[in-house]
């Protein structure tokens, strides 16, 4: 097996027992990016001299860390200090931020050697990384079709071997769907477990950083470097953080898993299908698994297109041309200037987005819209509370659907928005969720979601790492046509 | 204000609270640094910067509320008020609409001799902007810049109800206000610095209307001279507007201090709307009980407290009294003097009179003169024992005040003592008599107006140094 | 409520976004979809619900009141598309 392909894990074991070094990991990373990546298109920025600096320096004199001298890959909605960071946006095309993500600070505290910043929706408005302002990232399993969104650039790359790691941010399914999309595993850990500090805002209350990795253990390891208390993020929880990794088992005897019918009844057939499959294996390894109901499901989607731009159209207004992005030098004063520069520098989605957002809060259309949707999210939080009750995990289909073709859904905004159906409703409750890779059905990868109580996280790898290691889905990869 | 129509005011005072640090970052707050050295990602709206509530913002607000005998809410929150300026780097100002820290407070103010009870509606946290400067004035520069050193220094908003009726009790306010945040030890209220801000809203009605009238707010008001010229000015347009049967907008104007005037501050654009939410990066704060004791036991004496008891210890009248208490500054000279020159009313009478003179003259506050409590104590006691007269007390006094020099020296420095020695001053007598022989047949004759003539021979041959009651005594046993 | 191409224009003014008058045209299409897409909310009847604001139970969190550096000043004037003395620069503000 090439370096390139191994998992986080592996490459730990490799470098642990000096069978490998740094520098040739991150040559075989970055060999295999210069090789595939002209046709997934993942990467916005390349950090390759500095990263094989970084590696070099390492071989030299090691330094420790959960993952030392490991390449790593964030999307480009991470501030990253001296690197440029986007949003996949023309309105920061050329910002470089003085300063770091708590994420990427945790990462490069844990030894880790940022490689490069990962293609996205912009701003991480979008479902299928089309409305980036640069390109499309491809799907590795069919490269006509959209790796999902936002975080597209991401799971391409993880799927694609371009990265064993990448760390990534998910508002309404942004690290899921992608995942599930390219038959990766992506997690979103509960609101408040993950600093989001140095995460350019999309919605305050909805974001949260996740983890896209090749599978389960890595993604619990990840989690117990980034997991924790941030006194600078006042929504990050003080609760303890378990060693993820050494807790993981396989062992889910008694497991009472609850499978929602209105999730069911929206997914396409085939991946119902395949989702329910899933469901049989649990079966066999003791796990309880009844039908279960979470009857505001259907109103979480549009609660959402209304809770997430009102508070995207506040965070995006900071985006005026004056202290740093894209500007409008041709304006004559101050109004002109930064109407211009937004015009600009943001794309259609985001502009849609910022408008719906700025009308749902608007004078009159307030308690309407806005309130009505905050409403509609305590209905939809408490319908999981209600299950959780009972039932330790939830599962369901990651995505109603597999990727579509890029272009597909250009002129259906609503068409594309329901890819996230089965998403949202997690982010509305601020629970932990990971997908991970089920099955192939056309030959294009399917998501199974399983979603955990607030601050479960455990359960939830636990429920994942069982259902992985008793198939061999995660071990399915894209064929490139290169070799 | 005519006999037909009342003046409606209402004061919305902003005032920048003491803390080290801003509201929601750790960036300094002292005032008059280079531009832009006191910022960084979060007051300068960069993208992923994240806010965290300075607690000491929260204590002197409720301190503030306390003071201002408000309610102090058991749950309050912040939110975003949305709109777009230079000034403003997130776009949105984080201030508290929907759940405000304090509510329904007052404060008591005496105008024209009436005592009248002020309410407060409400007051709330939030956070400065930045400064713009210009090349000449708003209108005529083509260019801006922005120094946002100031951008998220701590506010507290307090918002009177309409309860004044009159520019002057609109002064008597503030100056009220001002001064139970100087003695609450919440804020530094300096007009000149900018740590005080004040906006006046306007309106007038025909007497004995309910209804309120149409109402305009006014911004940049920069003195207490301002308020009160801003707000006659406003009154007396509204008046005239009414009675030439025209409308009156409710718009915000901004106050020419040149020119005397207010002005319409309405953009082109269309009127704003804020579109207020949920600080959603900021949680809730829940205020018990037990905090809002543990903070009033901080409160030093307030105002009134000290008016109390100068009057109850000291006998000091009621308008003594008022002055002294005007700040805290000037009610712990009189406090520290009174320590050691028990005459209440003599220290009084010098700070009203002679002190306050040499303020005013040199445009300063009594914490920065030159002159310390102990330095006026020793002057009194010096009048007392005859050292010197009172006329010349004032005179070691100015020097006092100009060089920060104690009476004692000033005095031996420059030879003031008094002359009080029976022998140098029957000498000094003996002379003026023997000079002015037809004075003196005047004064046996007995015309009053001779003996005042020959002291002021004798003041003026021993430069105003004898002492008067001494002269008066030699003179007469001398001519008798 | 559908919308129509000056509300457009009055949220663009709002949102200060100088949009074209394809954009406009284009925008109110699709606020309009979205808005049809977003009134099956009215289906549900949530009087008696009270919104939810913070999905976390925090409160009261604090910071003390102690200075941190500032970082100097170029780091941040570093992005400034336009900047003279040490201050940001802008045109005329009317």
């Amino acid at each position: 097996m090439e370096l390139y392909e191994l998992t986080l894990q592996q490459l730990i074991k490799e470098l642990e027992s000096k069978r490998t070094n740094a520098q040739a990991i991150m040559t075989a990373v970055m060999g295999r990016i210069n090789e595939v990546d002209g046709k997934v298109q993942a990467f916005l920025t390349l950090n390759q001299t500095a990263a094989m600096e970084k590696a070099a320096e390492f071989d030299r004199q090691p330094w420790p860390g959960v993952i030392a001298g490991i390449p790593f890959a964030v999307k480009d909605n991470y501030c990253t200090r001296g690197v440029k960071t986007t949003c996949a946006s023309k309105m920061l095309e050329d910002f470089i931020p003085p300063y770091d993500a708590a994420v990427v600070e945790k990462l490069h505290g844990a030894g880790g050697i940022l490689a490069g910043k990962l293609n996205m929706d912009e701003f991480a408005m979008g479902c299928s990384t089309e409305t980036s302002a640069f390109f499309p990232s491809h799907n590795p399993w069919d490269l006509e079709r959209v790796p999902g969104g936002s975080s597209g650039g991401a799971a391409a790359a993880v799927a694609a071997d371009e990265i064993p790691l990448a760390l990534v941010s998910d508002t309404g399914g942004s690290a899921r769907q992608p995942a599930s999309y390219c038959g990766v595993v992506g997690l979103k850990p509960t609101y408040g477990r993950v600093s989001r500090r140095g995460i350019v805002a999309y919605a305050s209350s909805l974001d949260q950083a996740g983890i896209i990795s090749k599978d389960v253990a890595d993604a619990a390891l990840v989690l117990g470097i980034i997991a924790g208390h941030d006194p600078r993020d006042s929504t990050s929880e003080k609760k303890e953080v378990p060693d993820y990794s050494t807790v993981l088992t396989t062992d889910i005897k008694g497991l009472k898993i609850g499978y929602p019918r209105e999730y069911f009844q929206q997914a396409e057939g085939n991946v119902g299908t395949a989702v329910k499959k899933a469901l049989l294996e649990f079966e066999k390894m003791g796990a309880i698994v009844e039908e279960v109901s979470l009857p505001h499901s259907e109103y979480a989607l549009p609660a959402y297109y209304i809770i997430g731009p009102a508070e995207a159209s506040s965070n995006m207004g900071r985006f005026d041309g004056i202290r740093y992005g894209q500007r409008d030098n041709s304006a004559e004063n101050v109004a002109e200037l930064i109407s211009g520069s937004r015009q600009r520098g943001f794309g259609p989605e985001v502009k849609r987005r910022i408008i719906l957002g700025t009308y749902v809060l608007s004078s009159g259309k307030y308690e309407k819209y806005y309130l009505q949707a905050l409403k509609v999210r305590r209905l939809i939080r408490d319908d999981f509370t209600g299950v959780f009750n009972d039932y330790d995990v939830i599962i369901a289909p990651t995505t109603p659907n597999t990727a579509f073709k890029i272009g597909e859904n250009a002129s259906d905004l609503i068409t594309s928005y329901r890819s996230d159906i089965f998403t949202v409703p997690v982010n509305m409750a601020g629970l932990p969720a990971i997908s991970v890779p089920c099955g192939l059905v056309g030959g294009l990868p399917v998501g199974m979601q399983i979603i955990a109580k607030p601050f479960a996280e455990t359960t939830l790898l636990n429920t994942a790492y069982a259902f992985e290691q008793a198939t061999d889905h995660h071990q399915l990869k894209p064929d490139l046509g290169v070799r | 204000m005519s006999k037909e129509f009342e003046t409606v005011i209402g004061l919305e005072v902003h005032a920048e609270l003491k803390t080290d640090t801003k509201i929601f970052c750790g960036c300094k707050t002292a005032f008059g640094a280079e531009p832009n050295t006191q910022i960084c990602p979060l007051c300068s709206g960069f993208p992923g910067a994240l806010p965290v509530l300075n607690k000491k913002v929260v204590e002197l607000s409720i301190k503030t509320g306390l003071a201002l005998n408000a309610e102090i809410a058991a749950h309050c929150q912040f939110d975003r008020k949305n709109y777009f300026y230079p000034d403003l780097p997130s776009a949105y100002q984080v201030s508290q609409l929907f759940l405000p820290i304090c509510l329904n407070g007052y404060l008591d103010i005496e105008a024209e001799g009436e005592k009248k009870r002020i309410r407060i509606n409400r007051a709330h946290m939030e956070e400065d902007a930045g400064k713009l400067i210009h090349e000449g004035t708003i209108t005529t520069t083509s260019f801006s810049l922005v120094d946002l050193n100031r951008a998220g220094v701590p506010l507290l908003e307090i918002v009177s109800e309409p309860d004044m009726r009159s520019a002057q009790e609109a002064r008597i306010y503030l100056e009220k206000l001002r001064s139970i945040l100087l003695f609450a030890q919440v804020s530094d209220a300096r007009m000149e610095e900018g740590s005080i801000r004040c906006d006046a809203n306007v309106s007038v009605r025909r007497r004995g209307e309910e209804k309120l009238g149409v109402r305009t707010e006014i911004k940049n008001l920069n003195s207490f001279k301002a308020l009160e010229r801003a707000i006659e000015y406003e009154a007396r347009r509204h008046r005239e507007v009414i009675e030439d049967g025209g409308t009156l907008i409710q718009e915000t104007r901004t106050w020419d201090d040149e020119k005397g005037i207010t002005r319409s501050m309405r953009s082109k654009e269309e009127a704003e709307d804020y579109r207020y939410f949920p600080d959603l990066d900021i949680p809730p704060i829940y205020i018990d009980p037990a905090w809002v004791e543990e903070i009033k036991k901080t409160l030093p004496e307030m105002p009134e407290q000290a008016q109390q008891r100068l009057r109850d210890d000291y006998d000091l009248p009621e308008y003594d009294a008022a002055i002294i208490t005007a700040t805290p500054y000037s009610l712990q000279f009189f406090d520290r003097c009174v320590a050691l020159y028990p005459e209440a009313k003599t220290v009084s009478n010098w700070m009203m009179g002679e002190l306050s003179r040499l303020l005013n003259q040199h445009n300063m506050e009594i914490q920065q003169c030159l002159i310390a409590p102990d330095m006026l104590a020793d002057l009194l006691k010096l009048i007392d024992d005859g050292t010197i007269s009172g006329k010349m007390a004032k005179n070691v006094f100015e020097e006092m005040f100009a060089s920060g020099n104690s009476p004692a020296r000033i005095i031996k420095e420059q030879g003031m003592v008094q002359i009080t020695d029976e022998d140098v001053l029957g000498e000094i007598i003996a002379g003026v008599i023997q000079n002015n022989p037809g004075v003196v047949d005047d004064y046996k004759s007995g015309k009053e107006k001779a003996r005042g003539f020959l002291v002021g021979q004798v003041m003026k041959a021993t430069k105003g140094q004898a002492n008067p009651a001494a002269v008066q005594k030699i003179l007469k046993d001398l001519l008798n | 409520m559908m919308m129509d191409v000056k509300e457009i224009e009055h949220l663009a003014i709002l949102a200060r976004i100088a949009l074209s008058p394809e954009d406009k045209t284009e925008l109110n299409q699709q606020m309009n979809k979205l808005l049809t897409y977003i009134e099956k909310l009215k289906e549900l009847n949530t009087a008696a619900i009270e919104p939810l604001y913070h999905i976390l139970p925090l409160h009261n969190v604090f910071r003390e009141d102690l200075a941190i550096e500032s970082p100097p000043r170029e780091e941040l004037l570093f992005n400034a598309p336009q900047c003279e003395d040490g201050f940001y620069k802008v045109p005329r503000i009317l």
